[in-house]
């Protein structure tokens, strides 16, 4: 049987956590769209879930060449929303861990901080053009001055964000000084 | 062989030079690591990827034509490879011997 679940994330830790404990109590996630999940029903704990982001989009060739290696290995492309790919593989197969040592984890968590970084300025931008106008076209003061301010919420928030990333990468480099 | 290549090389790179002198796919790299290190060594897929490819590129390792029904992706180490192989035993035997040398063969 399906279950839809509507639901909102912003940051994918909590939300590949989120993902793991429906699949703990025998929801499997088969699909996701736009703050949609669609779960089926299996037994407790059958999958194990990872959350990736790619360099592409996944109809992209470098990204399809990734994910069938993925499969080739065990793991199963589930969905994707935008460059996130959701991944799954049998919980009975043991540990699910994508990138396992230092040099790699510091790479993948060097683009994700890119990414929110990136979403961060452009946020940014949307903000001084909103600032601009409402500084320049005094009849709509009002309107642009509050989508400036909201719109300034979500930088905080989008840079926040990327707060835990920068400490793992700093924390990983400090590891990799003296050990691989 | 340039500075570049005495650099130690990584436990991943190691196990995957290692396990590639006879032809393997991404799923067999895994596996052997696993077993050839008592599971210690876990190789996450993504992880593999990247370093089969760096691999590729400094033509460490090359894609592995074998059975024509086979549809995973097999590779095999080259010469290349497998003098970085000697050069790291080398250096590993060094840190054996100094180790030893210093602290004894007792391990105990």
């Amino acid at each position: 049987m399906k279950h839809v679940v509507r639901k909102a994330f912003y940051d994918h830790e909590k939300e590949e956590k989120w993902i793991n404990e429906m699949s703990a109590k025998g929801l499997a996630l088969t699909d996701v769209s736009w703050c949609r999940y669609v779960f089926s029903e299996t037994i407790n704990n059958e999958y194990s879930y990872r959350i990736e982001l790619l360099d592409k989009l996944p109809t992209h060739p470098e990204s399809k060449a990734y994910i069938n290696f993925l499969e080739e290995n065990g793991v199963e492309y589930v969905s994707s929303y935008m460059r996130w790919v959701y991944l799954r593989k049998k919980s009975s197969e043991g540990d699910f861990d994508i990138y396992t040592d230092i040099d790699s984890k510091i790479k993948y968590y060097k683009k994700i901080n890119v990414f929110w970084t990136s979403v961060m300025l452009l946020e940014l931008v949307a903000v001084l053009i909103n600032l601009i106008v409402s500084m320049t076209h005094t009849k709509f003061f009002n309107i642009n001055l509050i989508f400036a301010f909201l719109l300034f919420i979500l930088v905080i928030k989008f840079w926040s964000l990327g707060i835990p990333i920068r400490k793992k990468i700093k924390e990983l480099k400090k590891e990799k000084s003296i050990r691989e | 062989m340039n500075n570049t290549e005495k650099i130690p090389l990584t436990e991943a790179v190691f196990y995957i030079l290692l396990s590639l002198f006879s032809p393997m796919h991404g799923y067999g790299i895994m596996q052997n690591a696993k077993e050839l290190s008592n599971g210690r060594v876990n190789l996450g897929p993504g992880t593999l990827y990247g370093a089969i490819n760096t691999l590729l590129e400094k033509n460490w390792i090359m894609s592995f034509e074998g059975e024509k029904d086979s549809r995973k992706k097999e590779y095999v180490i080259t010469e290349l490879g497998k003098s970085i192989v000697q050069g790291e035993l080398l250096r590993l035997e060094e840190l054996l011997a100094n180790g030893k040398k210093v602290i004894g063969g007792d391990t105990k």
